[in-house]
């Protein structure tokens, strides 16, 4: 049972991805049940398989049905990969659990098939991080990418719109993608990760290559939403439910960042055409990242602030990658988890204040604090953690960043870091200062309802609020152990650390 | 009378179906970008993969050689006898992958016309921001 930690990761979410349409037929809460527990035993597998890998202290390769890598497909499980699973089980049991209350007013139909898509993404998702072979992560990239696209049209008359051209850009980043793996398997006759690191190098300055990485480069930018690539981002995380849109802002564009990170240093090993392509990749993403917060500070609408403010986040991450020294890719990867905790956290609270008050807009926020503290109080830890400001873990990772950029000599991005921080305060102290400090006097005058039958009652219904404290403690926790995650996960997940 | 453009009619006899299948790559791109019609989009998306299986298959073909299935008395020849069939497997995932995509194009532009009574790109945008 152990030696397959790998193949389970995926397997558990698929077939109770089937299972669940079924089931819930005969009764949905025993269907609930089956989910999460799916979800649980994916989280411990996970878990069970970076431990695994730690201690081994090299990478695992697991051999899917027995053939022997070049020819069979193989999944690899190094502290990277492994790392970003439990990030991915983690955040898809949160938000399954999230969804609970959401649900609660749909046909158990409707149910069924959302349970189903929500496991078929997380499936995707965690094959895209684990598997070692260029075709089979196309493949994943889009079972995960289709389940999203039915996901995002659960939102309603918008949101079919939305999903709808998602779709049409997806599917061509992914035929782009294709493309460029096609180059590559004519060149070297070969599509296993690690093969191709060993036949690539001398072909580095062979226009082929030079096309694939363009062409992947391309395909993966759309899908991490790249800024001059993030054109679907805004609408399709407007007009989604939110405990799908918590799960896709978390971890969906991190785990495509992933794959080029994983492409771009472990494959072709950052040589020959791809150090040009890192430097536009760098300039590309300073650019979003003020284009991002700008756009934040301009939108009215909450959820839209927070997509844009994405957009910027997802720059960050690119930005550590392009610099591409140890300590911006430790920022890089820091903030992959730092940026999952606070927008998963933000989303979740952008959710349950729409589900209580129904305020999405960022002038209604006034005496927010006072109708739900707990919320409005995880909110400001995340929002902390988002602006940069210690001891959460937004802090730590930028200021991993700012190290790194400092050593490339890289002065623009440092004033790009520093400058896109003072934006994110901008945009969210405008949401705490409605929340907290307007509307005082208004809240004296009306005492908060409170039902007369029932002494205490929480702010949210309990499925939802246990998420979003679980991500605020984390972040502020996490932030005070970095450097316990640094030196014993994200070191090891750096080229050629590992043996 | 063309003697020098020899070289490129050479060059258009070993490379046409490359060009083609490039033709037809950029001619999916086209219609995504600049149609407006969701349908028409969706049909230019189902273009650009198959010009991307095209290219797939087409890296495995050569001249004179046959199916790489060894019948019942033959005997293995070299590498060079046989089309290269993992393209071929791949493709077959591929095109699977692409008919799923449509399927899901198909529903949500169903759900589109039925909400909004139009495949227009523009109107439904408008009606959509009312």
């Amino acid at each position: 049972m152990n030696e397959h930690l790998p193949i389970l990761l995926i397997i558990i979410p698929l077939i109770v991805a089937m299972a669940a349409r079924l089931s819930v037929r005969l009764s949905v809460p025993f269907t609930r049940g089956l989910v999460l527990a799916a979800a649980l035993a994916v989280l411990a597998c996970g878990a069970g398989a970076l431990a695994e890998t730690l201690a081994r202290g090299e990478p695992w390769s697991y051999h899917v049905s027995g053939w022997p890598p070049p020819w069979g497909i193989e999944l690899v499980i190094d502290p990277l990969s492994g790392g970003l699973a439990v990030l991915v089980a983690f955040f898809g049991l949160a938000a399954l659990v999230y969804a609970g209350p959401y649900l609660q007013g749909r046909t158990p139909r409707e149910q069924g098939s959302f349970y189903a898509l929500f496991l078929l993404t997380m499936a995707g998702l965690l094959g895209m991080c684990v598997t070692g072979d260029l075709f089979n992560l196309f493949v994943f990239l889009e079972i995960s990418s289709l389940a999203a696209y039915a996901l995002i049209a659960f939102g309603g008359r918008r949101a079919i719109v939305a999903a709808l051209r998602y779709l049409i850009i997806g599917t061509a980043a992914a035929c782009f993608y294709l493309l460029g793996v096609g180059y590559l398997y004519a060149v070297t006759g070969s599509l296993n990760m690690a093969d191709l690191a060993v036949l690539l190098p001398p072909l580095m300055d062979s226009p082929a290559v030079i096309l694939a990485v363009v062409l992947i480069v391309a395909g993966l930018g759309i899908k991490t939403a790249l800024f001059p690539l993030h054109g679907w981002l805004p609408d399709a995380y407007s007009y989604a439910p939110a405990p799908v849109l918590a799960f896709l802002a978390a971890v969906m564009t991190k785990v495509s960042a992933y794959a080029l990170y994983r492409i771009l240093y472990f494959v072709t090993e950052a040589a020959g055409p791809v150090s040009v392509t890192l430097e536009v990749l760098g300039w590309m993403a300073a650019a979003g990242i003020l284009f991002g917060s700008v756009m934040a500070i301009a939108q009215r609408d909450f959820w839209r602030m927070l997509a844009y403010s994405s957009v910027a986040q997802v720059g960050y991450i690119i930005l550590g990658l392009a610099v591409g020294n140890v300590l911006a890719l430790y920022g890089a990867l820091l903030h992959i988890v730092s940026h999952s905790l606070a927008k998963g956290g933000l989303f979740f609270v952008a959710g349950g204040v729409n589900w209580e008050t129904g305020v999405r807009r960022v002038p209604d926020f006034v005496g927010m604090a006072g109708k739900m503290p707990l919320t409005m109080a995880a909110f400001v830890v995340a929002a902390f953690s988002m602006i940069g400001l210690p001891p959460t873990l937004g802090f730590f990772s930028k200021w991993y960043l700012v190290l790194g950029c400092l050593e490339a000599g890289a002065w623009v991005f440092v004033a790009v870091l520093i400058v896109s921080s003072l934006l994110t305060a901008v945009y969210f102290f405008r949401v705490i200062e409605n929340a907290y400090l307007k509307g005082k006097d208004d809240a004296r005058a009306a005492p908060p309802f409170r039902p007369a039958g029932r002494r205490f009652r929480l702010e949210l219904p309990a499925g939802m609020l246990l998420p979003i404290l679980v991500l605020s403690i984390g972040v502020a926790v996490l932030g005070l152990f970095n450097e316990q995650i640094i030196s014993n996960v994200i070191h090891y997940a750096l080229p050629g650390m590992l043996p | 009378m063309f003697g020098q453009y020899y070289h490129l009619l050479d060059h258009l006899a070993g490379y046409a179906s490359w060009w083609l299948i490039g033709v037809l790559f950029l001619i999916g791109l086209y219609g995504i970008i600049v149609k407006e019609n969701l349908l028409k989009k969706i049909m230019a998306l189902n273009v650009m993969q198959v010009a991307v299986i095209l290219f797939f298959l087409n890296t495995a073909q050569k001249s004179g050689a046959t199916l790489a299935v060894l019948l019942p008395g033959e005997t293995a020849g070299a590498v060079d006898v046989y089309v290269n069939p993992l393209p071929a497997a791949l493709m077959l995932t591929a095109i699977v992958v692409s008919l799923a995509v449509m399927g899901v194009a198909m529903a949500l532009v169903i759900q589109v016309y039925r909400c909004y009574g139009s495949l227009e790109e523009p109107e439904v945008l408008r009606r959509m921001h009312k």
